[in-house]
């Protein structure tokens, strides 16, 4: 770890302008990502700017939906009587995720932005393409069981976000707010935000240097209501999702009205799939319907040496989540 | 001490006794409020330095230069210590001699920093000294080291690995009878390969070392280290000082699990960084580092082949494994011990291939051998009860060893089918669905599964004292260390009893290498050598006190024989005339002695029975009993429930008994902390612990405990412990069996075992992950 200065901003003004100062520097929020990479030398930043006191807080209701604070604490969210009333899956996701000490630290906006969990992109021994551009990815035919199977590239094959609010938040068409150096705001959909890996793995969101994340707000839907988030690992608690997967129905006399579904753990970004919802939208709501949902998924899928069984673990997530929220 | 009157057996002497008693620990106010001092935290040296790693990237290569102009602008940099600077020990381990030499204490047959050879990933290739660890840490990551790389071998399952049987022929175990023929004429013939995944046992406290050179040939060492002797022994060689200028101190052990059971390469190299810089010097192995630091239980291959008759009993076993090492070392857990030795079977082989490859030398983890060997014997077990048709445990009575079959001596004791019938009435054993895959919860797949457990009693000795004083005070010693376990608590509880007082007036010591020498706390023998020589150190004030009493005119035992005196609750009386004697308070006043202090030899196992029989033996058989007349071992049975998830791959444990048989239990409360630390340990490595290595690069892939996963809360159920009541009088003076490796062993076994019930699929492979789980379900059961 290198030596660093540390400063706070009250406003994101301050944050910004104080970033422009300091090209290398990194905003600070609860520190679980940030601190965790510096430690292992993966990365260096001359400055800390502690961003914890910006006044982006809030959850509440607004004319586009739930709006929710880039600063809000993971477990205050997952708890918000709102968010578990209108957006259930939204809030199992963040329960469901890490542990309590550290969803009591971990905000919303550096949640979006955590990074991957793969071991070689972890371990600065390695070569990793998404670390050092062009050093090559041992992955492709190493240790790839808790990588990516779906929008992979020969450069880069890793779950680049490997958590879970985020697989939620992309089920349910929810729109960041970012605000850049110059103090101006734009919205850029979830789904809009990740990068496929393609052959610059190392470039991970559409956010620009400086730009910080003010919110997330979700269009409230009968679908979102009805919403679940299943996660699946080998450990009961505390672990990253092999397989997850967010899904919302609206079902009417037994016909499905609308679906979301998104998937985590076998994507290289969270992972919508419209090709799943195309399938759902004005079926039964049956298990053939599902299953025939969780193929279209997995369509495309490519998987490698260990990570094969993500392609069936995947569908019978999706298909155990359809049930559930199918009831 | 006066040997003829050692007790055989130790009788409480207090009423009631507070041996036997869930005492809570003795430590446990001082834990949870910080005020107990791990290794790491002696920072009160004047000067203290700290020093880092820097380590290699590659597995395998030659370091060709080092780039240092960065790291030695940091502020603070003392030195920056390489193979080309270090000061080198006097006796190396990295020749057999020389490992020789150095003892037991030392596992790994290669010591860094003295070459330019990288051997494994992570070894570490220079040492960073400075005033503050910031410093040291920022330095070490500025320092470039110049690797001329090689390709690496990465296991047994590396194609260009050399393998070799390291008997030369001899086989791995005692083996007995014609087992190949007689498996080939067996009506049951059973086969199944075994792969355990390489674990870790990452005790919550890393290894740490901090060295001070208190004059320039009298070391001081505040270290993690499970075998105060060993290490005092090891870095004395090492360092080519008589041992008593060597002094380690570990008063409190945040875990070991086994891997604190050697000098590793950080304590040593930080001793001669303190030379190098003539000041104290700190190091802490990272959570990382202590993947690469202190060892790890070797990835291995078993096959198991059973005969049987037709009615389920064992004709023949064979055994093969094969497992990683190091390039210099030939070690492997021995897992034949227990295959051989657990039930009856006319015929028994057992072969031990290994495979060099770049890695550092594993080293033994919780019951090594016995917790992998039990996996698959216990599930070769299970697959016979099933070909049979008869149940698990029946199979087990049916083939229930009552004589070691492996030496043909007798049990000191053995209770293990009362583990069976208890554990089986703690469960509701009964309701048991005979077929698996029946037993349905929604969507789940519920199984039970048991399996037998068993550990040997090794051979220990270690010195104790016990000081008296004549307020009603003790203190009692010995250079044990407490892993966590409640060495402090129990030995508290045993020295207070021997002396007929509260434990509350009894402080125990250990951790110190100036106390008396006693065995390394590993292979279980703590709890059963430590307590017998507290024992006997408080038969011996007594005995001090005694001669004292008959020899003084005005004592109410004047002039009797000592041997007519006994002790009760701190009172000296004739045996014949109890109502003759005085309490040792008033004996000590009249005397003028503040104090009176009793040393005593504890023995434990073979060793303790050999001592008696020579002792009480005619002069004709003497010499007949060197190695112990009797096998001895601990038993138990672990039982337990999973739900398997079908669709999803993922198996919970919902339900856990374990019975055990271990003698005498000093301490049912932390005993059974044991018993369910070990369980757990065994589910973590039944259903998720694995360390990965890159199989190009010979590097691991996730090393932290984010990756790594241990068990949490979630992944526990309630669970039941019982002990067995038993009484042991070969074992030691105290009657004391080891239990801290006992609770490990068949417990992967049991897990599976309840896997193959609920979903009618064997898995052979640990950990038996959802990718594992779903795999064998696509398979027919
Ligand atoms: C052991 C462990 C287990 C975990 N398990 C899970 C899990 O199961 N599921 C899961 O979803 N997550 C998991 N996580 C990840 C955890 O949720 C994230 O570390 C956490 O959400 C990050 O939030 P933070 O506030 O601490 O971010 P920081 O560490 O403070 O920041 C992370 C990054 O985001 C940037 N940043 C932060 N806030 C903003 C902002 N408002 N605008 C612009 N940039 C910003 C920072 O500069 C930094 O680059 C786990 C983490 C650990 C360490
Ligand atoms: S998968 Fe991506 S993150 Fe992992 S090693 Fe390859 S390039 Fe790096």
């Amino acid at each position: 770890m290198n030596n660093f200065s540390y400063t706070q901003a009250t406003t994101a003004k301050e944050a910004t302008r104080q970033r422009k100062d300091e090209p290398t520097a990194a905003y600070i929020a609860g520190g679980t990502t940030l601190l965790d990479l510096m430690k292992a030398n993966l990365e260096e930043h001359a400055q800390l700017i502690d961003i914890n006191l910006l006044p982006f807080k809030g959850v509440e209701q607004t004319k586009d939906g739930l709006r929710i604070g880039a600063m809000e604490r993971m477990n205050d969210v997952g708890e918000h009587a709102l968010v578990r009333e209108l957006f259930p899956a939204v809030s199992e996701s963040l329960l469901l995720a890490a542990s309590p000490q550290l969803r009591n630290m971990a905000s919303i906006g550096g949640n979006i932005l955590q990074r991957t969990r793969c071991g070689y992109f972890r371990d600065a021994a390695f070569p990793c393409n998404k670390r050092v551009p062009g050093s090559g990815c041992p992955a492709l035919q190493g240790d790839n069981h808790n990588l990516a199977i779906l929008g992979t590239s020969e450069a880069c094959i890793a779950t680049a976000y490997p958590g879970d609010l985020a697989v939620a938040l992309t089920a349910f068409d929810a729109v960041l707010t970012l605000e850049n150096p110059k103090g101006k705001q734009r919205r850029v959909p979830v789904t809009e935000f990740y990068l496929l890996p393609g052959t610059t793995p190392q470039r991970e969101t559409v956010l620009e240097p400086g730009e910080l994340i003010v919110a997330v707000t979700l269009p409230l839907t009968a679908h979102a209501r009805r919403s679940t988030y299943l996660k699946v690992r080998e450990r009961a608690s505390y672990a990253y999702a092999l397989a997850s997967a967010a899904v919302g129905l609206d079902v009417q006399s037994g016909t499905i009205r609308a679906a979301r579904v998104a998937l985590g753990g076998v994507g290289t970004r969270p992972w919508r799939s419209p090709e799943a919802e195309k399938v759902l939208t004005g079926a039964p709501a049956t298990e053939a319907t599902f299953r025939a949902a969780a193929a279209a998924a997995l369509q495309g899928a490519q998987p490698r040496e260990h990570n094969r069984y993500k392609v069936e673990l995947a569908q019978n997530t999706l298909v155990r989540a359809l049930q559930q929220v199918a009831g | 001490m006066n040997t003829e009157t050692e007790p055989a057996f130790f009788e409480t002497n207090a009423a009631p006794g507070v041996v036997g008693q869930p005492l809570s620990r003795v430590d446990g106010r001082a834990k949870v409020t910080g005020q107990a001092k791990y290794s790491a935290e002696y920072n009160h040296l004047p000067g203290l330095a700290h020093a880092v790693f820097k380590t290699s990237d590659v597995a395998k290569g030659r370091i060709t230069g080092f780039d240092a102009s960065a790291a030695q602008r940091v502020p603070g940099v003392l030195a920056i210590l390489t193979h080309q600077n270090l000061p080198q020990p006097a006796v190396s381990p990295n020749t057999p001699e020389g490992k020789k030499t150095i003892g037991m204490g030392v596992q790994m047959g290669f010591l860094p920093l003295t070459s330019d050879q990288i051997h494994y990933a992570a070894q570490p290739v220079a040492m960073v000294v400075a005033d503050t660890l910031e410093h040291a840490q920022h330095a070490a990551a500025l320092l470039r080291v110049q690797v001329a790389p090689e390709a690496p071998t990465a296991s047994y399952q590396d194609a260009k690995a050399q393998r070799f049987d390291p008997s030369k022929g001899k086989g791995a175990g005692e083996g007995r009878g014609n087992a190949a023929a007689a498996f080939a004429s067996a009506p049951i013939q059973l086969s199944g390969t075994y792969t355990h995944a390489l674990n870790h046992h990452n005790p919550m406290e890393p290894g740490a070392t901090t060295a001070h050179w208190e004059a320039p040939d009298r070391l001081l060492v505040y270290d993690t280290a499970q075998g105060m002797a060993w290490m005092q022994k090891s870095l004395s060689k090492m360092l080519g000082l008589p041992a008593d200028q060597v002094r380690v101190i570990t008063k409190y052990l945040g875990g070991g699990f086994g891997c604190k059971g050697s000098t590793w390469p950080h304590t040593i190299l930080t001793v001669l960084a303190a030379k190098a810089v003539g000041r104290p010097v700190k190091l802490a192995l990272t959570r990382p580092q202590m993947f690469t630091g202190m060892g790890h239980r070797e990835d291995q291959e078993q096959t198991l082949r059973l005969g049987a008759t037709k009615d389920g009993k064992l004709l023949a076993l064979l055994h093969e494994k094969t497992s990683t090492t190091s390039p210099w070392d030939d070690y492997a857990e021995t897992n034949a011990k227990i295959i051989g030795m657990l039930y009856q079977c006319p015929a028994f082989e057992a072969k031990l291939q290994l495979a060099r490859a770049n890695v550092m030398t594993s080293t033994y983890m919780r019951a090594p051998g016995e917790a992998p060997g039990s996996f698959a014997l216990e599930s070769a077990m299970d697959d016979l009860a099933y070909r049979v048709g008869v149940d698990p445990i029946q199979i087990r009575l049916l083939n229930h060893a009552d004589k070691d079959p492996s030496t043909g001596k007798p049990w000191s004791s053995k209770s293990l089918k009362q583990c069976y019938q208890r554990g089986a009435e703690l469960f509701g054993w009964s309701q048991r669905n005979a077929q698996n895959g029946q037993t349905r919860d929604g969507k789940l797949l519920v199984g039970w599964g048991m399996a037998t457990a068993s550990y040997p009693v090794h051979s220990g000795q270690g010195n104790a004292r016990v000081r008296l004083y004549a307020d009603g005070h003790a203190v009692a010693q010995a250079a044990a260390t407490d892993l966590g376990t409640g060495t402090y608590t129990v030995m508290t509880q045993v020295a207070a009893d021997a002396l007929g007082l509260t434990p509350d007036k009894v402080r125990f010591e250990l951790g110190d290498t100036v106390l008396p020498t006693t065995i390394i706390s590993g292979g279980s023998m703590a709890a059963g050598t430590v307590s017998s020589s507290v024992y006997l150190a408080a038969q011996d004030a007594w005995q001090k006190l005694i001669k004292v009493a008959v020899m003084d005119a005005k004592s109410p035992l004047f002039r009797a024989k000592p041997a007519d005196v006994e002790v009760v609750q701190g009172r000296l009386q004739l045996k014949a005339t109890p109502g003759k004697g005085e309490d040792f308070a008033a004996l000590m006043k009249r005397a003028g002695l503040d104090d009176v202090e009793g040393m005593a030899t504890g023995r434990y196992g073979a060793g303790y029975e050999s001592a008696q029989a020579a002792l009480n033996a005619k002069s004709d058989d003497a010499g007949k009993d060197d190695a112990g007349q009797h096998s001895m071992h601990s038993f138990g049975a672990h039982f337990c429930e999973v739900k398997v998830d079908p669709e999803l791959g993922t198996v919970r444990v919902t339900k856990w008994v374990s019975v055990i048989a271990g003698g005498r239990i000093l301490n049912p409360k932390t005993a059974r902390s044991q018993i369910m630390g070990g369980a757990i340990m065994g589910i973590g490595a039944a259903l998720m612990e694995q360390t990965v290595r890159d199989q190009n690069l010979a590097r691991y892939t996730n090393a932290s405990l984010a990756d790594y996963h241990i068990p949490v809360n979630a992944d526990v159920p309630d669970m039941t412990v019982e002990f067995i009541d038993e009484h042991d009088p070969y074992i030691n003076a105290m009657g004391v069996k080891g239990i801290g490796e006992v609770s490990i062993v068949g417990t992967a076994a049991a897990v599976g075992n309840a896997i193959f019930h609920a979903t009618g699929r064997r898995l052979r492979s640990l950990p038996i992950t959802p990718d594992k789980v779903l795999d064998a379900l696509r398979q027919p059961a």
